[in-house]
């Protein structure tokens, strides 16, 4: 065995990439329950991989044997009802998993330098994340898959002179056909799974380049153990990350089966009731609304009376989060040691993230559309104001190492 | 100055063959690095390889407009209007879309004026529709309106909502269209109310009457 390790370290850097990146790659030892999300997506990814290329194998992308083709995978192909439930439940615990990581890289100011390229490259695998969510859902041709489609397509409408073009460029068609339908189908299952992957090595090599960050916001490496060089706060990867990071595996597993096994729809939310119908580009649906994770954008989107201004500020809502990096201005990376402002802001932030991310999936009255503008100006608030409340915020000290040790 | 480049001709006589040389890279040995030529060079074939790559991609790009027959499926289609009661519709598709032929009651037409200064544009100055439906009604004949029922919005197909002040849209509601994705209202000539989302009123596709019961949308006259 020693033989043929040696035999192909000459060769190719196995022991010494094994060495740098797991088991000598020092990690802060204060890690809490919010450092498991990371690898959970990570672990969705591969979820999400497998049980699409299964899936594949018994999937038409056609616009006349689409639907049907799904409902074959649910009933007639062995066990294909699981690798659908996976899959569609694996869509929507994608959100979930990525939600909380970024929430932990708020919170504890994951994002501010020397990190801002650990989080732009984390928010474009969101972007790229929100395209695969939402070409996948056109993929079973319900009604929900192909208005949200017309939908999401005519947002570039609103460009102006060129949009009109543009819709008809992304659809092939001039309105949402089978030939939308089979380059969907292209992107979603090599385009961008291929964009992400990409971007997920992107994102872990800038990570094992800086090192991660941790919940005291404290930069282990300005402690380093003088005689052998290692970070003081610091252990290894592996074994002690791996096995943590197995705990939250089992948990999450756990709660993943769950739901493949009892409630595969989530009441609706993870896969639409009216998505049970073939797609009728005659008839839109009585309500409509996108699944969950899209929520909060599209209440922005339809509280502003004005479709260019909406589609702008839908678009702003997404693409705001990268500038946080140079957005807050605070001396101090972590909520632990921040002012009751910054405390402040985040929690009104939370509640109106979730409040529109409700609102979206309420049908449009005046009175919806008001308590929208309320929560989503607080949401703007949250990022545009950032400059100015974290400057004025009263922070405590930040201890030299890291506590809970 | 003589040309740098040079045509030059291999000593072998049974295959005479022949090469292009840049002369000066022996001056280059000699002095060190040309950085002047160096730079050119990297700039140049930087240029031509981006115009390749650009050229490449074209077919690529285009491939993904619509097709020839995508672009051919765009036949003019007949339709019965006779079966439709007053406040009702038919939807027949054209190009795809929905098309909606919709039989106004004299009570609805009586209404549209009224809605005038509630619209964004009454005399539909914004919106697509042929010149002989430019008019208060927005159709040839008052009671018949034919439109295409997608929302100016984000492209939903609009509800008919004609009853005067339903519940679910407020005691002021006039009867008309509404959209349930966004909430955009027309009036019963599919004209944009103001303070919604949709920019625009909705379109009316070219139409003819071919005999008093039977129209044909997507032409504007019964030869073509």
């Amino acid at each position: 065995m020693k033989r043929l390790m040696n035999w192909i370290d000459a060769r190719f850097p196995l022991t010494s990439t094994w060495k740098s990146q797991v088991t000598e790659y020092y990690a802060p030892k204060n890690f809490n329950f919010w450092y498991f999300f990371g690898s959970l997506a990570l672990l969705v990814l591969v979820i999400q991989i497998v049980s699409g290329i299964f899936l594949t194998m018994n999937y038409k992308p056609d616009s006349a044997l689409a639907f049907n083709s799904v409902e074959y995978i649910m009933r007639d192909v062995k066990w294909g009802w699981l690798i659908r439930y996976i899959h569609s439940t694996g869509a929507s615990m994608f959100f979930v998993v990525v939600y909380l990581h970024m929430f932990r890289g708020i919170i504890y100011g994951s994002y501010k330098k020397p990190r801002e390229l650990i989080w732009i490259f984390g928010m474009l695998i969101f972007l790229v994340l929100m395209a695969e969510a939402f070409m996948g859902y056109l993929l079973p041709w319900g009604q929900m898959s192909y208005w949200g489609a017309q939908v999401i397509i005519s947002l570039f409408g609103a460009i102006p002179v060129v949009g009109g073009a543009i819709s008809t460029w992304i659809r092939g068609d001039f309105v949402v056909s089978d030939a939308t339908l089979n380059r969907f189908f292209a992107f979603h299952v090599i385009a961008l799974p291929l964009i992400l992957l990409g971007l997920v090595v992107a994102h872990l090599v800038a990570l094992h380049e800086v090192g991660s960050n941790n919940p005291d916001g404290i930069e282990i490496k300005e402690h380093l153990d003088p005689e052998t060089g290692i970070p003081l706060d610091g252990i290894p990867f592996h074994p002690y990350y791996t096995i943590k990071d197995l705990v939250g595996v089992v948990a999450f597993l756990f709660i993943f089966s769950a739901i493949v096994f009892f409630a595969p729809t989530f009441g609706g939310h993870f896969l639409e009731a009216n998505n049970f119908l073939p797609a009728n580009p005659m008839k839109t649906p009585p309500t409509i609304e996108p699944v969950w994770y899209f929520t909060p954008y599209y209440a922005i989107l339809r509280a502003v009376p004005n479709k260019l201004v909406g589609v702008i500020l839908m678009g702003l809502s997404v693409v705001i989060y990268f500038f946080v990096p140079w957005l807050d201005r605070s001396p101090v990376k972590s909520v632990r040691y921040r002012g009751v402002i910054y405390k402040t802001a985040l929690t009104l932030f939370v509640i109106s993230f979730l409040a529109l991310g409700f609102l979206g999936t309420c049908p449009p009255t005046p009175t919806y559309v008001m308590i929208t503008r309320f929560f989503g100006t607080l949401y703007f608030g949250f990022f545009l104001l950032m400059p100015w409340y974290t400057r004025i915020d009263k922070t405590k000290p930040v201890p030299e190492r890291v506590t809970n040790r | 100055m003589p040309s740098p480049i040079k045509i030059f001709r291999v000593a072998n006589k049974k295959w005479p063959m022949y090469g292009l040389a840049v002369t000066g890279i022996e001056k280059m040995n000699t002095d060190g690095v040309d950085k002047g030529k160096r730079r050119f060079l990297l700039a140049a074939s930087s240029v031509a390889g981006g115009i390749a790559v650009a050229g490449t991609a074209t077919p690529f790009v285009l491939s993904m407009l619509p097709s020839q027959r995508a672009l051919a499926a765009g036949a003019p289609v007949e339709v019965d209007i006779s079966k439709i009661e007053p406040g009702s519709y038919v939807t027949v598709a054209w190009r795809g879309k929905p098309v909606w032929v919709t039989y106004r009651t004299q009570a609805m037409l009586e209404q549209l004026p009224k809605n005038d200064p509630l619209l964004r544009d009454p005399n539909s100055n914004e919106s697509t529709q042929p010149d002989y439906c430019k008019n208060e009604y927005r159709s040839i004949k008052p009671q018949y309106l034919v439109h295409v029922n997608i929302c100016t919005h984000l492209g939903c197909a609009p509800l008919l909502k004609k009853q005067v002040g339903d519940p679910s849209l407020g005691a002021s509601w006039p009867g008309g269209f509404f959209c349930p994705c966004h909430g955009s209202r027309y009036d019963m000539s599919v004209r944009v109310f103001k303070d919604v989302p949709a920019p625009l009123n909705m379109v009316i596709p070219p139409y003819v009457y071919k005999t008093d019961s039977r129209i044909i949308i997507g032409q504007d006259n019964i030869h073509s």
